[in-house]
């Protein structure tokens, strides 16, 4: 359940490295219950940001809560599970050891090992040294680590990287479950589908700047409606007069025609009224990665502008 | 208090799992039986001193062993060969932090920053206070082997000496290892602060004292303040009445107070530094 109070604010918060801005200006909010995705390209400024909301770097300037106080403030810390970019363990310690080493450090009984090795599934080579851990291994076990503290919120950096498949899949559950305990996630992720199917808003970040935030379905649009209609003419002018069509172009002999779902048969329904032919109609989603790909792939729009 | 406590504990378990830390202490261990007793009692048995041993005769050689030398031999090597381990320890562990990336993950576990990194100097202070027990010991036995076996008196030092020199030593060894743990903070890494620091031990403090005291007296004042001066003469004024040559870097280039309250100061100068520069750092791997 997503609650309303925040859980995470940020008011033009910017990090500079002498002129070059690795975040510039970003305003978001993430409230208490929601499992949130974070998304961006290499260097476009997530880990940053998510190393300020954890007060391990400081910001240049603009104004950051987490939890209700300025980041990396110890007690909220205590109540934040994190990995960010990749696991940072002791190679000669085993994954036990380094656990135990971690639940010290954060005041909480060395019980809570366990429980947290069982839920990333490493229980059976926690007596393992870190260092001959597969990646994937050490992932788990970073996620483990984020985990022993019982946490309100959870901030995990591409949490599924190294993951084989089935690793892959039980990481989501894992995510899913955790926002279902009704803890806050937020999630950074190269995986598009995977945020699709684990999230329920996202932003996205690229050159250090959000350029859309907002839920799946408001990032992922319009359905679009691909049609073959004869006469294509009178296709498109009988289209361009509903109120409720967005736009319509022709590609390739076909109508494509951006317009909400719920108005496929109004359409058709139209059409043949209008004494047009309707020999197909295809539904077609844009999916999370296409608007990510829009949104953050600059090379190939100047290119394209050449 | 509860949260450097709890770091202290966890920093204390995971040097104990370190192998550098063992093969740091082995090091400093051979290094002591080596110089301390094997080249003195072989050159003893040979019936002959040498360049090794700076032309002591046997008598002397065999006196260098027993135990009422133990302090001169557990602490001799601290100014500057076991000082340089202790500086490579305190590197290692500062600097491995932010190598490895663990830093991250020890800091958003929740702690505040200073008692960790208050911590982790805390727990490498008494780590090296346990190496140096683990020296003493070691020397000890040694001492004790020899005195048995060639049926010489067993006389220890008073536990008087034994507190000042063993407190000494640990002191100037404390020092090294904070110096290193400095260098780990300051430069992020490993391996650049081993360098600089293994070549400040036992290259330039050897080059500025030599210059000070043959061609450029100007600068005694501030080979006065150098660390490895401050400690060999620390050192020094604790040995017991010497039998052969002080060992290199053990000398009374100043007093003893001076020396101590020398060495104080660098140690928490570097205690000091270590805490304050480690809690503004941006901790960006």
């Amino acid at each position: 359940m997503t609650g309303s109070d925040p859980v995470v604010e940020l008011r033009d918060l910017t990090k500079k490295y002498g002129q070059l801005a690795a975040v510039d200006g970003v305003n978001l909010t993430v409230h208490r219950g929601e499992v949130f995705g974070f998304l961006g390209p290499n260097g476009a400024g997530k880990t940053t940001t998510l190393r300020m909301l954890l007060g391990l770097i400081r910001p240049t300037s603009g104004d950051a809560a987490v939890l209700g106080v300025r980041p990396g403030d110890p007690d909220a810390l205590r109540r934040i599970g994190s990995l960010i970019e990749g696991p940072g363990f002791y190679p000669y310690l085993t994954g036990r050891t380094n656990l135990r080493t971690m639940a010290r450090y954060a005041g909480v009984p060395a019980s809570n090992v366990g429980p947290a090795l069982e839920a990333v599934g490493l229980a059976d080579r926690a007596g393992d040294k870190f260092g001959t851990y597969s990646l994937g291994m050490k992932q788990r076990l970073g996620v483990a680590a984020a985990l022993l503290k019982d946490p309100e919120l959870v901030i995990l950096d591409e949490p599924t990287n190294g993951l084989d498949p089935q690793g892959m899949r039980d990481m989501r559950e894992l995510i899913v479950d955790l926002g279902r305990q009704g803890r806050t996630v937020i999630l950074s992720s190269h995986l598009m589908g995977e945020v699709q199917q684990i999230c329920e808003r996202v932003a996205v970040i690229d050159r250090g700047r959000i350029v859309r935030e907002g839920t799946v379905e408001q990032l992922r649009g319009d359905t679009e409606l691909e049609l073959v209609a004869t006469p294509s003419d009178v296709a498109v002018a009988t289209l361009r007069a509903l109120s409720f069509v967005d736009d319509v172009r022709t590609e390739a002999g076909c109508l494509l025609v951006k317009v909400g779902t719920r108005h496929t048969a109004e359409i058709t329904r139209a059409l043949v009224h209008a004494g047009v032919a309707v020999t197909g109609v295809r539904r077609t989603e844009r999916e999370l990665e296409d608007v990510f790909f829009d949104l953050t792939t600059h090379e190939d729009k100047e290119l394209s502008h050449v | 208090m509860s949260d450097l406590v709890n770091v202290t504990r966890a920093e204390l378990a995971k040097l104990v799992r370190r192998p550098a830390a063992w093969v740091l202490l082995a090091a400093a261990i051979t290094l002591d039986q080596v110089f301390g007793f094997v080249i003195p009692y072989l050159s003893y048995k040979n019936g002959s001193g040498g360049a090794m041993t700076d032309g002591e005769s046997p008598a002397q050689l065999l006196a260098g062993t027993l135990p009422a030398q133990v302090i001169t031999n557990t602490t001799a090597a601290f100014p500057v060969f076991a000082g340089a381990l202790a500086l490579v320890l305190g590197a290692l562990v500062a600097g491995n932090e932010f190598t490895g990336g663990t830093l991250k993950t020890l800091l958003t576990q929740g702690p505040r920053r200073a008692s960790v990194f208050g911590g982790q100097l805390l727990a490498l202070v008494t780590a090296v206070g346990v190496g140096v027990l683990a020296l003493f010991l070691t020397c000890a036995a040694s001492a004790l082997g020899i005195a048995l076996v060639e049926d010489q008196a067993v006389g220890w030092p008073s536990i008087g000496d034994l507190a000042a020199g063993l407190g000494s030593g640990w002191l100037v060894m404390a020092m090294w290892a904070s110096l290193g743990a400095v260098f780990g903070v300051v430069l992020r890494s490993v391996a650049l602060p081993i360098g600089l620091g293994v070549v400040w031990i036992l290259g330039i403090e050897n080059l500025i004292s030599a210059v000070a005291r043959t061609s450029l007296t100007a600068l005694q004042p501030l080979r006065d303040l150098l660390p490895g001066v401050s400690s060999g003469s620390l050192i020094s004024s604790v040995l017991p009445v010497q039998i052969g040559p002080l060992p290199p870097g053990v000398q009374s280039t100043v007093s003893g107070e001076r020396g101590l309250a020398t060495v104080a100061a660098y140690a928490v100068v570097a205690a000091l530094t270590v805490v304050v520069v480690g809690r503004r750092r941006d901790v960006s791997a």
